[in-house]
């Protein structure tokens, strides 16, 4: 399940632009390949991201993976309900489970990110 | 039925010993109040009780004495009992810290004679025996490595690790401090030389490896990725988890490497953890021999009554980094284990742990997909994904291995394969439990075909079946009460 309207990094995070804040979350395809998710550090309200840095961490069952961020700018907000909810991101990554949201983003760091079409092909090779 | 809990067995003034009354006075006055407690519920048990409770435990247990335990990157080789013997002697049980050098000649020779062994085995020329685990072996070889670029004044604020490197390498690096970058695999397995040589810099402190690998790999470029790191000016860090299949045929020390840790409680056969931390200490090469930790064992040149002593005299060293010398006893462990076998001996067990991990790899590769199909070292790391289109995934194929009676390979890792079962038999099991152990992987990628459920439900036999482990980590309950 890739949706057409986001983008995507290859560490598998998707991007929701809207009015000019940017929502993001990861991949149904990474949900299942972490299998249950069982903590999360999301990156600080107001701290300065780069893109393509690690901002925070992921933790299922079966490992330890860092969650990169796919645009430089401001952290708007951070999903509370994650902490005490891991199990969204598995039921619905592209919904209750996104993870935060930044403003101050640069539009022209898009170009950088994946399409639903080329991220498609990205998990296709790695499946 | 699973043994209860030492407190649910508790009956309330039930006891083990009764003592005599006291015939000297005692006033509870004289204890300080804040050390009197109201509050300790401990377990009220007779001493039948206890034996009965603890050996029931260690029987539901799975361990290297019991089972075969392929536990990948683990090296589960059995701990022969005569190091136990000897790690017994009174003139090691009975010593203490702070006796003076004159009186402990005995324990100070066999840590210098380990010191020098252990260089010699690794290839370099000094050696500290007082990390007390691998990754404090590592955290150890970083801090040197800092204090030498320190010296040099040279500012380097990067460590690189490959992908498939143990989860403790970028931990470690992150502990001392430096900014970890991650360098992918080839197609062959071994580190991608065209993605190292853009990785690597000026900023780099060192390069951190294992080789062989941790999928069982030996990577031939070792020489140009020494060389290549060199030019830089990086140091080049040898994890010593899988030293143990080329013990007396190769040495890190050879390769170019300038730092070692050994694990002396996988390749050198103390018990893992062994009531207690482990061993890992480090050896280095004379550009970080001034860095080592004090204080290190040395030998005088001319004869003396203390022949043997303790050298703190060491300006440039990064300090102290446990208490006292190391975990003493199993450094007298694994000082028996390199003398009983000699030279001829390590070179047999690595010879024989290859040998093993071959036979195993051969057989399972017709009914468990190998990503990297290659002759291995002392292990290799099948995928799932075969059985994963049943449903089956790498942990219900663990599970289901202890109904067989043995203990599971490490699973889902090195996280560059999926669904990864990483299989390391060791040189100590005999051809016969080799094919016991393949008869029973066969027959669960039968089962994983023909009835997944019935491997998606496993462990039947063991005294607590399927465990939710979700459940464990999101809400755990760590208290008996």
């Amino acid at each position: 399940m890739v949706p057409e309207n986001l983008y995507y990094t290859k560490e598998h995070e998707w991007v929701l632009i809207q009015n000019g804040i940017a929502r993001i979350g990861i991949t149904d395809y990474a949900q299942k390949q972490l299998g249950d998710v069982v903590y999360i550090e999301l990156p600080a309200q107001e701290s300065q991201l780069k893109q393509m840095t690690s901002c925070g961490v992921i933790e299922s069952v079966k490992a330890v993976s860092e969650i990169y961020s796919p645009l430089s700018g401001k952290v708007k907000a951070a999903n509370s309900a994650l902490a005490d909810h891991p199990e969204k991101i598995n039921h619905a990554p592209y919904g209750e489970g996104w993870m935060f949201e930044m403003e101050e983003i640069q539009e022209n760091e898009l170009k950088n990110l994946l399409s639903a079409k080329s991220y498609q092909k990205l998990i296709g090779s790695e499946s | 039925m699973p043994e209860p809990l030492i407190f649910e067995k508790s009956s309330p003034e039930r006891k083990g010993y009764l003592f005599s009354d006291l015939d000297v006075p005692i006033s509870i006055d004289s204890i300080p109040p804040d050390a009197l407690r109201e509050d300790l519920l401990l377990p009220e048990l007779s001493e039948l009780d206890v034996v009965r409770h603890f050996t029931r435990l260690s029987q539901e247990n799975f361990s290297i004495d019991t089972h075969f335990y392929p536990l990948g990157s683990c090296t589960m080789k059995y701990n022969p009992k005569i190091h136990d013997e000897l790690a017994s002697l009174p003139g090691f049980t009975d010593l203490h810290p702070f006796q003076p050098e004159n009186q402990i000649q005995g324990a100070l020779e066999t840590m210098f004679e380990l010191q020098n062994l252990l260089a010699e085995i690794t290839g370099m020329d000094a050696v500290s025996l007082e990390p007390a685990a691998g990754a404090h072996g590592e955290f150890t070889g970083l801090l040197m490595i800092q204090a030498y670029f320190k010296e040099k004044n040279e500012l380097r604020h990067k460590v690189i690790v490959p992908d498939s490197s143990h989860g403790t390498n970028p931990a470690t690096a992150a502990m001392a401090g430096y900014q970890v970058v991650q360098v992918p695999s080839n197609s062959k397995g071994g580190v991608d030389l065209e993605a190292l040589k853009q990785s690597l810099s000026e900023d780099v402190a060192a390069l951190m490896l294992t080789n062989p690998n941790t999928l069982g790999l030996f990577d031939e470029n070792i020489l140009e990725i020494s060389r290549l790191v060199h030019e830089k000016g990086g140091i080049l860090y040898y994890d010593g988890a899988n030293l143990n299949p080329i013990l007396g045929i190769a040495r890190p020390g050879d390769f170019g490497f300038d730092v070692v840790h050994v694990n002396l409680h996988k390749t050198f056969t103390i018990p893992h953890g062994g009531g207690g931390p482990g061993a890992g200490p480090v050896g280095v090469k004379e550009i970080l021999k001034p860095y080592l930790p004090v204080p290190i064992v040395k030998k005088r040149t001319e004869s003396a009554a203390d022949w043997y002593y303790l050298d703190h005299n060491c300006p440039k060293s990064i300090g102290r980094i446990k208490a006292y010398y190391g975990n003493f006893l199993h450094l007298v462990r694994g000082l028996a284990y390199i003398l009983s076998q000699g030279a001829f001996g390590l070179k047999k067990i690595a010879e024989l742990s290859v040998l093993n991990a071959n036979y195993l790899k051969e057989i399972l590769k017709k009914y468990y997909d190998l990503p990297y199909d290659r002759i291995c070292q002392h292990e290799f790391v099948l995928s799932a994904k075969k059985q994963k289109e049943h449903g089956v995934k790498a942990s219900d194929i663990a599970k289901r291995l202890l109904d067989y009676g043995f203990h599971p390979p490490t699973v889902y890792f090195p996280l560059i394969v999926e669904e990864a079962l990483m299989i390391e038999p060791t040189e100590t099991e005999s051809k016969e439990m080799l094919d016991k152990f393949t008869a029973a992987m066969i027959q669960i990628a039968d089962e994983s075909e023909k009835n997944p459920s019935l491997v998606k439900g496993a462990p039947y036999s063991t005294p607590i079946s399927r465990v939710d482990e979700v459940m464990a980590a999101r809400k755990p309950n760590l208290c008996w009460c």
